[in-house]
Formats: structure tokens, C-alpha cells, sequence
């Protein structure tokens, strides 16, 4: 009996000891989404991907014509491809492939500017969906709906800058059926199909390593951002981008001391977000952006300001935890908002986020990091599985309709 | 074509019922079909021409006055939608400061798509500013909060490990200037985020006027009196001080206080940094001092010293006392002040009109860790002498270097003393100066004088020194002496309705208790 004691004073003793220990390191908090801690899932040896090969024209030579598309915020879609060529969840064989993966850029059309046209873009899908429709038989058998598509743009497989067009274009016809990973997510809309995966859009890792500045420098932004409020090429009356909202942070803030915010390009932006608690992250012509990826590596917490989002890996990740979310109306009330959040929430917020896994769930790095974005959309996809029976479609069963959608579509690429 | 381009681009944008199957459509090379879309392109170049020539957008007016049902000026307004069909081109857009609101059209369903009605509509919405945009006052005192706690955690969990107590030792007098240099020192100690004891030495005994200024710092401070009085030359006051220091030191050795060991005299200006770095040291510490050589006449600054020196020294140069480290960063010598330049010139009177000089090295640019000093420490280093041993052969003791057998091992700080975290600085009054005791000015003043002549009832008195460089002017004197009166005299002026009487006579006579 005694001894039992003095074993139990000992473990008491030996838990405080390394609770103290452990406390001693950065004070992280374990991020469990809606489907579990799945961030740290190996997704190796729980699926099967088959990279299907198709001619350069449909990936290498547009990269060739244009380098820039390696490192614009759509870049996923490249880098994809690169990690799934070399990655151990590729297979040889196709009969015992779970996923497969088409390996077409297709917002790799830019202007002399760098914005990505989506005009071909339905035309180019086609006609790789006809390629593989004819030259193998995996998409006839299921119509595509054991196939995945990564198409990064504004508003996915809409394909088109602007919304209003975009949800009259829907999403093409052809990938109906199919997994689209895609950046874009809003609620009861068009454009995003159930079941897709969101992702983050891509921010160059090592640009954001480089930019690193010592944990101890302590923060004493309130709120920081940096871009623009008002599109005047676009938009110069405003009230149509970004639906207000900017327009609203810049009209009642622009005099607040608390909120750093302005258009200026500073070279100082990836330290400044690293001295900031809040970084707004609100919508602009489409609802995501890079920022957030940014604010989750810098440590900042995000304020998000886009109404029925949905965030990156949002089945894995709590965002609403990480995260503030405001309402676009109550936009006017932000300050009240963010300064009536507890500081002991502020504090737990930042907790998640100093969470690495949290961090390397945001990025896509070269060469590809357990637990990284390539990781996750690879376990968001072996959450799929197995695939439903129903898929399967009948020998002669057509559920597509190859003639659907605006006449320049069909025509050929 | 490209014109065309861009005016059905602007169609499309804003047209969202009209949608005809196939006429407008998103491919860029398609051309315009429908007649329709014809006439509203058009009306909207002849619109858009006709804004050109009036210079605004005339359209909006228009359609205010035609189509609006309910104008309101309320500044919070809904998203309105932007297709009721006579509204195609040209919508009325909201200003920031009104808004207007339509009577909303049909289009959600058919812009939202068939998969559930969403809140979220596509098109012109408003821009929402409240009445009042400006930050109110409470918010901006609970933000300050949540940052100071966000910061407190950081320096948790980034900033050190164990803080270490920080001992301050201040050797000080009652006199004009105590109270304006004290406060300095008090308040830079309250600001230190470390625990901290601060030992106030106070030559000619412990009074109530000293206790009084550092009483609600809530520190924890040890008020100790030291029997002597605190002579009028400098000469007298370096030594006395270095006494008292030393004084405070077997303090710090009986009490066995913990911590790191700092001198700040109380004229000294200290930044937060040094704080910070002082945290580092092991056992003992050298800093870089700024010295500012200050003159206490207007006349004749320590600049135009040194100006007359250009040839010698770099004239822009802040003299500095400190460590100097060789390219390895190792303590190679030490940077002291040459007091060369100031030959003469020099002070020797506390009020003085020359120069005030440091001595070779300042006792401020030094840290010790306390338990150097205490009798028994368990891994006190070898080359560190007893502190009572020395004390009763000499007390003519410069800088605590005194305590070593060797100075090797003397640690530079602030980046090998390249930082300049303190700077040192002597102003005083002159001993015989007049202020008001704790600086209240009880019984009230009587007397209402215009502040530009002061006729002082008393004729200055005999200055204890024999120098030539204060007996030479007369005027000077009483200009000096009646700038430690004008802010009393300020004060008269504001209280002119007052009834006046003569000054009370208790001032000489604190005075010569000063001395």
C-alpha cells in the first residue's frame, strides 16, 4: 500500500515535470476539423492515383511559352502534376488506380500581364476529356466520376473572371461527375459542386521562409491590410467589388489608429503581417485569396470577411475556431467586433495557428512536405473512398451530354 | 472592335435578366445579335456622350427623379438589386454618403442558379459606412489590452526564459533638480517588465522629500540615509557618490538580494532596451555610456568646445565610455573620456557655468551579478575579490572593476558595445538655488510680479567659490539665478486676483539648511 503510494506521489510528479517541459516550447494546439485530426494523415497506401499521359501540348508546352505560370497563385495546378509523378500514391496500373488525375494546365493562358484568360479554357478541357474518353476506357466507364481535375481559377470550372458569367456558364457539362479541386468555395453556388475539394491558392513558399522575422518581436498591430479597396480599372464607382465590403472597410476605418491598413506595396508586407494580431482577409472579385495562406504562416489570425465561403480543407480544418468570420453587413462594426473578442480566445486563436501542421496544411513546398497541401488533397480524396457502386455506369449508359453548354465551346481546340 | 468589345462587356456586367439565350454571349469574338442590345448600346453611348459633355453622370439624376419610389437618405442600406429592367445600362450607383434603394428585382433566383437560393447576390451593392466612422475610445482601450496580453505571452513563450531580478542602485541629495531627475529614473524603472528592487542611497540622511517622490511608483524600493553631506564640488560629489555606491553594495551583500546588479544615477537617461540586455550578463557586464558634456551656460555648449578641436577629434562624435572589442568581438580596451579637450573649462561647483565632465569610466556603464558580492556563493568565480576585504583600505574606489583581479573577463554588452543604451548627463541648479520644498508652494503666493523683471528683495548671496569664471560677470549671476524663479513667478501671474503680501522669509532659511 505504501509503495503504491509512493509510485503514484512519483508519477504525479514525473507528469508535472513534463508538462512544464513540454510548456517550455511554443504553447501549439492540435487542430481537429469536422473529419477528425486528419492533417497528419499519411494518405500513402490508402490510395491509388493514375496520372493519365497526355500530349505536351496540354501541359509542357504551354509552361515553355510561359514560365510565369510557376509561380502566379494558380500555380497548384502545375506543381500538382510534379508532385503526383513522383509521389508513392501513383500507380502504373490503371485497372487498380482508385483516382485519376488528368494533367492539363489550364489557366496557364495569361496576358502580358499575368492574369490568367479563361476563354479556351472550356474548349482545352474538352478535348483532353475526348482524348481520354477515346483512348481509354476508365472515363466511359464511370463519365468521369472517378476522376479529379485541379482547376484553380477564380471560379473553378466556370471558367470565367467574372461571376455574373460565370454562374450563367456553370460548371462544364463535362466534369459534372467529376472531383474538381479547386480555390474557389461559396456556399449554394454554381460553381462549387458538392463534393469538390477546396484548397488554398498557391503563395511561393520560399519567398514566405525568406521573410521570416524573430518570434520574440512582439506585435503590436491591431489589424493590418494591405491591397486595394476600390478596383478603379474596373470598378471606379465602387460598390461592385469585393460587393462593398472593401469600400466599407476603407470608409470607416481609413481613421482608426488601431487599423493599419492602405494600398501601398511595401516591401516590408510579409514582416509587417508577422507584427500584426488581425489581418483582414476580405473578399475581391472572388472570395478567396492568398492572404489567408499568408496569415496562417505568419501567425496572424484572419478575419474573413466573405459571405458563405468556404475555406480551404474546411472538412479538416475548424476554421471557424482559427479564424474570425464577419458578416459583410456588419462590416461597419468590425472594430467593436474584433475588440470584444475575450483575449483569452485571441490567445487560443493564435495557438491553432502556431500549430505547424497547421502551417504546412497552406503550402505547397518543392519538394512536397508531409502534411502539406499535396498531402491533404490527397487525404481529402481518400475520404472519398470507396467509391459508391452507383458510379458504375451500365456498358451503353450515357449520362453526359457531350453537346451541352455555349456553342463556341464545342468547337475544337 | 475593341471598343465594341468593351461597351458589351460593360452590358453583360450589368445586365442580368436580360438574358436571352446565346445573344450575349462570354465569348469575346462573337458579335452583337439581338436588336435589343442594339438599342441599349445605343442609348448608352448616346448617355455616355452627352455625360462627357456635362461632365457628370447626368443619367443617375434621371433616373432619381423618374424611377426611385423611396428615396431615402438612410446611410445603411441592403443590397439592392441592380436589374429592375429599366435600369440596364445605366444603374444608379450609391456615393458613399447616400444611398438609394430599389425595389428589388426578380433576379435572385435565376442569378443564384438552381442549387438553393443564396443570400449572396452578385452585383452593384452598397457601401456601408455608419454615422459616426471614427474609433470610440473604450474599443481602443480594450484593443490596447488584448495587445498588451498578446505580447505578454509572446515574451512567455519567446522572450527569456528567467528573468532574472534587476538590482538598481541610485546614490542621490535633496536639492532643485532632485525631483525633476528622479522622476526620469523612476519612471523608466516602472516601465522595466522585470522584478526589481531599487536601492535609493541618499546623502545627509533619509528624508520624507526623497521618500515622498518615489512613493507611489509601487516599486519595491530601500530607502537608506548615508550620514554625510553631499559636498558643493564635483570632485567632493564623485567620491562621496562612489562611497555611497559602495555602501549600497553591502547592502545588496547582507540582505543576499538575487539579481543583476545596475547603477543608475538618477540624472542618467536609460532606454528600455537596456533592461533587456542586461538580462545576458553572467557575472560581470560593461556597457556603452553616451556622455553628454553639457555646459550649464547658455552661452557655451560642449559643440562649440569641441567645434574649436576639429582639427583633433571628429566634431560630430557623441563622446562615448565603454568597452572596445577587436574584430573577434573579445573585450580588447576600454573607450574612456578624454577630458583633454575641456582643460579648463571644466566645472568644478555643482551650478557651475563650465562643463561637466564624467570621470575615466562611469560607475552606470557597469553590471555585476549579485552574487559576486555576497560572502558565500556557491560557484563564485576565482578572480573576483572579497567586497569586504577591500572596502576598509582605500575608499577612493573609481568603477567596480575594483572588485576583479582581472578585467578579461569583463563581458561587453549591447552588441559588444556598439549600442549605446544609457546616456549620461549632469544639469543641476546651482546649491545655493531656491525651490519650493516638495514643490508646493504653501501658504499660497502673494505677491503678483510681471515675470519679465523680478526685483528680488534679496541681493544674491556670496558664491563659496574663489574662481574667475564666476566672478566676472554680475548680471550673468542674477540672470542665472532668477531662471530658477521664473517658473514661481509664472505662477504669480495667474494668480493675480489673489491678495498679496510678502513673500514668506522661510526660504533663505531652507536654503542655508541645504548646505
Amino acid at each position: 500500500m505504501r509503495t503504491g503510494g509512493w509510485v503514484f506521489a512519483v508519477l504525479i510528479v514525473f507528469g508535472f515535470v513534463w508538462r512544464i517541459g513540454a510548456e517550455r516550447n511554443v504553447r501549439t494546439e492540435r487542430i481537429s476539423g469536422s473529419a477528425g485530426d486528419v492533417l497528419e494523415d499519411d494518405p500513402v497506401g490508402r490510395l491509388k492515383v493514375y496520372v493519365y499521359e497526355l500530349p505536351s501540348k496540354y501541359n509542357k508546352k504551354l509552361l515553355q511559352k510561359d514560365p510565369r505560370c510557376l509561380t502566379h497563385m494558380f500555380a497548384a495546378e502545375i506543381f500538382m502534376h510534379r508532385f503526383l509523378l513522383s509521389s508513392p500514391v501513383r500507380t502504373l496500373k490503371p485497372e487498380e488506380a482508385d483516382w485519376f488525375y488528368t494533367p492539363i494546365y489550364i489557366t496557364c493562358d495569361l496576358t502580358p500581364t499575368g492574369l490568367p484568360l479563361p476563354f479556351k479554357s472550356p474548349r482545352m478541357m474538352r478535348s483532353a476529356i475526348q482524348l481520354i474518353s477515346s483512348n481509354w476506357p476508365y472515363w466511359n466507364r464511370t463519365e468521369g466520376a472517378d476522376h479529379f481535375f485541379v482547376v484553380p481559377h477564380d471560379f473553378g470550372a466556370c471558367f470565367h473572371y467574372q461571376e455574373e458569367k460565370a454562374i450563367d456558364r456553370g460548371i462544364l457539362p463535362l466534369l459534372q461527375r467529376a472531383t474538381l479541386v479547386q480555390t474557389f468555395g461559396q456556399r449554394n453556388h454554381v460553381c462549387l459542386n458538392e463534393g469538390s475539394i477546396t484548397i488554398p491558392p498557391y503563395a511561393p513558399p520560399q519567398k514566405m521562409q525568406t521573410h521570416l522575422i524573430p518570434q520574440d518581436t512582439p506585435r503590436s498591430i491591431f489589424v493590418y491590410f494591405r491591397g486595394l479597396f476600390y478596383d478603379v480599372n474596373n470598378d471606379p464607382e465602387g460598390g461592385y467589388y469585393a460587393r462593398g465590403a472593401r469600400a466599407a472597410v476603407w470608409e470607416n476605418f481609413k481613421d482608426n489608429p488601431l487599423f493599419d491598413i492602405s494600398t501601398d506595396h511595401p516591401t516590408t508586407y510579409y514582416e509587417d503581417m508577422q507584427r500584426a494580431i488581425f489581418c483582414l482577409c476580405p473578399l475581391g472579385w472572388a472570395p478567396w485569396s492568398p492572404r489567408l495562406v499568408e496569415a496562417v504562416v505568419f501567425g496572424c489570425i484572419p478575419v474573413i470577411i466573405a459571405d458563405d465561403i468556404v475555406l480551404p480543407f474546411a472538412d479538416a480544418i475548424p476554421w471557424e475556431e482559427i479564424g474570425v468570420f464577419v458578416a459583410e453587413e456588419d462590416v461597419p462594426d468590425l472594430d467593436t467586433i474584433l475588440t470584444s473578442i475575450p483575449p483569452d480566445v485571441v490567445l487560443r486563436k493564435q495557438r491553432l495557428l502556431a500549430n505547424p501542421s497547421m502551417k504546412w496544411a497552406m503550402m505547397f513546398p518543392q519538394p512536397a512536405q508531409p502534411g502539406d497541401a499535396f498531402h491533404q488533397i490527397l487525404n481529402g480524396l481518400a475520404r472519398k473512398l470507396p467509391h459508391d457502386k452507383h458510379i458504375y455506369l451500365k456498358p451503353g449508359e450515357r449520362i453526359l451530354n457531350w453537346t451541352a453548354g455555349p456553342v463556341g465551346d464545342l468547337k475544337p481546340w | 472592335m475593341k471598343l465594341s468589345a468593351l461597351q458589351q462587356s460593360y452590358l453583360n456586367r450589368r445586365s442580368n435578366s436580360f438574358r436571352s439565350s446565346g445573344a450575349l454571349d462570354s465569348s469575346s469574338d462573337s458579335s452583337i445579335k439581338s436588336t435589343s442590345a442594339i438599342f441599349w448600346l445605343v442609348l448608352h453611348g448616346l448617355c455616355c456622350l452627352i455625360s462627357l459633355f456635362l461632365g457628370f453622370r447626368f443619367s443617375r439624376l434621371v433616373f432619381l427623379f423618374l424611377f426611385s419610389t423611396s428615396a431615402t437618405t438612410n446611410l445603411y442600406t441592403s443590397p439592392f438589386r441592380t436589374a429592375s429592367e429599366l435600369a440596364q445600362t445605366l444603374t444608379v450607383h450609391s456615393t458613399p454618403i447616400r444611398d438609394l434603394e430599389f425595389p428589388p428585382g426578380n433576379i435572385t433566383s435565376m442569378a443564384g442558379g438552381s442549387s438553393g437560393s443564396s443570400r449572396v447576390v452578385v452585383g452593384r451593392h452598397g457601401i456601408r459606412i455608419r454615422p459616426w466612422p471614427h474609433p470610440n475610445p473604450v474599443e481602443v482601450m480594450r484593443a490596447h489590452q488584448i495587445i498588451e496580453r498578446v505580447q505578454k505571452e509572446q515574451r512567455l513563450q519567446f522572450g527569456l526564459k528567467n528573468p532574472r531580478t534587476v538590482i538598481v542602485i541610485t546614490p542621490t541629495y535633496v536639492r532643485t533638480f532632485q525631483a525633476l531627475h528622479l522622476t526620469g529614473v523612476m519612471h523608466s524603472l516602472m516601465l522595466v517588465p522585470y522584478d526589481l528592487v531599487w536601492i535609493v542611497i541618499e546623502a545627509g540622511g533619509a528624508t520624507n522629500e526623497t521618500a515622498s517622490l518615489f512613493a507611489k511608483s509601487g516599486l519595491r524600493t530601500i530607502h537608506i540615509g548615508f550620514r554625510q553631506r553631499m559636498p558643493n564640488s564635483w570632485e567632493g560629489r564623485h567620491h562621496l557618490e562612489a562611497r555611497m555606491r559602495l555602501h549600497a553594495l553591502r547592502i545588496v551583500r547582507e540582505k543576499k538580494l538575487d539579481g543583476i546588479v545596475m547603477f543608475a544615477d538618477d540624472s542618467n537617461m536609460h532606454s528600455m532596451e537596456l533592461f533587456d540586455e542586461i538580462q545576458n550578463v553572467r557575472w560581470v557586464g560593461a556597457l556603452s555610456v553616451g556622455i553628454l558634456a553639457h555646459s550649464s551656460d547658455a552661452d557655451e555648449t560642449s559643440a562649440s568646445v569641441i567645434e574649436k578641436n576639429e582639427d583633433e577629434e571628429n566634431p560630430e562624435s557623441l563622446p562615448v565610455q565603454g568597452p572596445a572589442c577587436n574584430s573577434s568581438n573579445h573585450l580588447a580596451g576600454w573607450h574612456t573620456f578624454n577630458s583633454l579637450p575641456y582643460l579648463g573649462k571644466s566645472a568644478t561647483y555643482i551650478g557651475d557655468r563650465g562643463i561637466v565632465l564624467p570621470r575615466k569610466l562611469e560607475w552606470a556603464g557597469f553590471v555585476l551579478n549579485s552574487q559576486l558580492l555576497w560572502k558565500d556563493a556557491e560557484d563564485k568565480p576565482e578572480w573576483v575579490k572579497d567586497l569586504d576585504a577591500l572596502t576598509h583600505n582605500d575608499e577612493d574606489i573609481e568603477s567596480p572593476l575594483f572588485l576583479l583581479k582581472d578585467f578579461s573577463v569583463v563581458e561587453p554588452l549591447g552588441s559588444c558595445g556598439r549600442q549605446i543604451l544609457l546616456w549620461w548627463l549632469r544639469v543641476e541648479a546651482r546649491a545655493d538655488s531656491k525651490f519650493p520644498p516638495g514643490w508646493i508652494i504653501d501658504p499660497p503666493l502673494e505677491i503678483t510680479v510681471p515675470s519679465k523683471r523680478t526685483p528680488w528683495p534679496d541681493a544674491p548671496p556670496e558664491l563659496p567659490s574663489t574662481e574667475k569664471v564666476v566672478t566676472g560677470v554680475q548680471e550673468q549671476i542674477v540672470k542665472h539665478s532668477s531662471k530658477t524663479r521664473t517658473p514661481r513667478s509664472k505662477r504669480t501671474r495667474s494668480k493675480r486676483k489673489r491678495d498679496t503680501k510678502i513673500v514668506d522669509t522661510r526660504l533663505p532659511v531652507r536654503n542655508s539648511e541645504q548646505n
